[in-house]
């Protein structure tokens, strides 16, 4: 086929680009994945009893505040790395912002944390399965958000599919967190920054394979 | 852009028109002037651009975008022939290597690819892209509305872009 062939054919299909703009449907598709996570929630973990009360207090919107930070800095990555020549400057930096408030917060409670108590302070109750819940409540998240980015042009497919787990990371966590009683910041910077990795590092591998166009 | 991105078919035509010229320069310099890919290559360029093209952020500069999608077409190229060759060195057979550029050459040739196309949909591209004839036109001949024309239209040209990648 001649080029100019090509671009005439190509004249043909020239209908206006009306479908919602690519930050909406993203958007939309991590709803769909926090309304997921939080039907398998429901049933599987249940709510704290005791969240009337504790969103009244500073610790649960630690918790809250960090695990949305880091899906929010996982959104503006996923933008930027679904079109082509597009820097994830913004991304990144907040990304790093988050991780160096709970960072601080965790170090503040751990100055002020007796030696003996240290460990009880990084392990709390729920340590082994805290990473693990996390990422379960975010793979379904994770599946819609590639499914989407399938449509769009990720140049770095890897860590397009990283940036998708980040986001989905982050709203599963947000999510977990209205089941989960752990209270102390060291906890949350450990574990739950592993549950958002690991979803980021399985969106990773996937995006690798998937975000290929 | 903009116009094109409104559905301005003229504008659109006009814009990947001049757009070719700067992806032939531009991939000839990575490939090298002459390469057989070359022109296929361009074209791949171009209908990926068409089909990403909301991707496009009216607040970025245009061609940062384009050539931004011409470069990874090329880097995917590029990965695609190596291990094209990779395979051929396992087969450890120097007739078969020969065979495998012939392949890859038709594979790669989207006039080619448009044969492979269900009967209908090839009908229709034939329809407006040889003959000549409107969307309109297209669909008064083969029984169908205006719309679901371009709607054939483009979804060939959504299985085009995977069969140059040697999906499917």
């Amino acid at each position: 086929m001649k080029t100019e062939d090509l671009i005439a054919l190509l004249a043909h299909d020239a209908t206006p680009v009306r479908r919602p703009a690519l930050p909406v449907r993203l958007g939309l598709v991590a709803l769909a994945g926090a309304v997921a996570a939080f039907v398998i929630l429901i049933p599987w973990l249940g709510i704290r009893p005791d969240l009337a009360v504790a969103v009244t207090g500073s610790t649960y919107w630690m918790k809250t505040l960090y695990t949305l930070g880091v899906g929010v800095a996982g959104f503006a990555l996923a933008e930027r790395l679904s079109r082509p020549g597009a820097k994830g400057r913004i991304g990144w930096t907040l990304a790093g912002l988050f991780v160096i408030a709970i960072l601080t917060i965790a170090v503040s409670q751990l100055m002020s944390t007796s030696p003996d108590q240290i460990r009880a302070v990084f392990m709390g109750s729920s340590w082994d399965k805290c990473p693990w819940r996390i990422l379960v409540l975010s793979l379904p998240g994770l599946v819609v958000i590639l499914w989407a980015m399938r449509r769009f042009a990720p140049t770095r497919p890897a860590l397009a599919g990283a940036a998708a787990g980040l986001l989905a990371g982050g709203v599963g966590a947000t999510v977990y967190g209205l089941h989960c009683q752990e209270v102390a910041a060291p906890f949350v910077a450990l574990w739950y920054s592993l549950g958002m990795v690991l979803t980021a590092a399985v969106g990773a591998v996937a995006g690798s394979r998937l975000l290929r166009w | 852009m903009l116009r094109g991105l409104g559905g301005n078919a003229a504008a659109h035509a006009e814009l990947l028109g001049v757009l070719a010229g700067y992806l032939r320069g531009f991939l000839a310099r990575k490939m090298g002037r002459g390469a057989a890919d070359l022109e296929d290559l361009v074209q791949e360029s171009l209908l990926a651009i068409h089909l990403k093209r909301d991707t496009y952020d009216t607040s970025q500069p245009f061609t940062a975008w384009a050539f931004a999608i011409a470069r990874y077409k090329l880097i995917d190229w590029y990965r695609r022939n190596k291990v094209r060759r990779t395979e051929s060195i396992d087969e450890a057979s120097e007739l078969f290597a020969g065979e495998d550029t012939d392949e890859a050459a038709v594979k790669h040739d989207l006039g080619k690819l448009v044969s492979s196309l269900p009967d209908k949909q090839r009908a229709l591209l034939e329809d407006v892209k040889i003959a000549g004839l409107s969307n309109a036109e297209a669909g008064l001949k083969a029984g169908m509305s205006e719309g679901a024309v371009k709607v054939s239209i483009h979804r060939s040209l959504q299985t085009l872009m995977r069969r140059a990648r040697g999906e499917d």
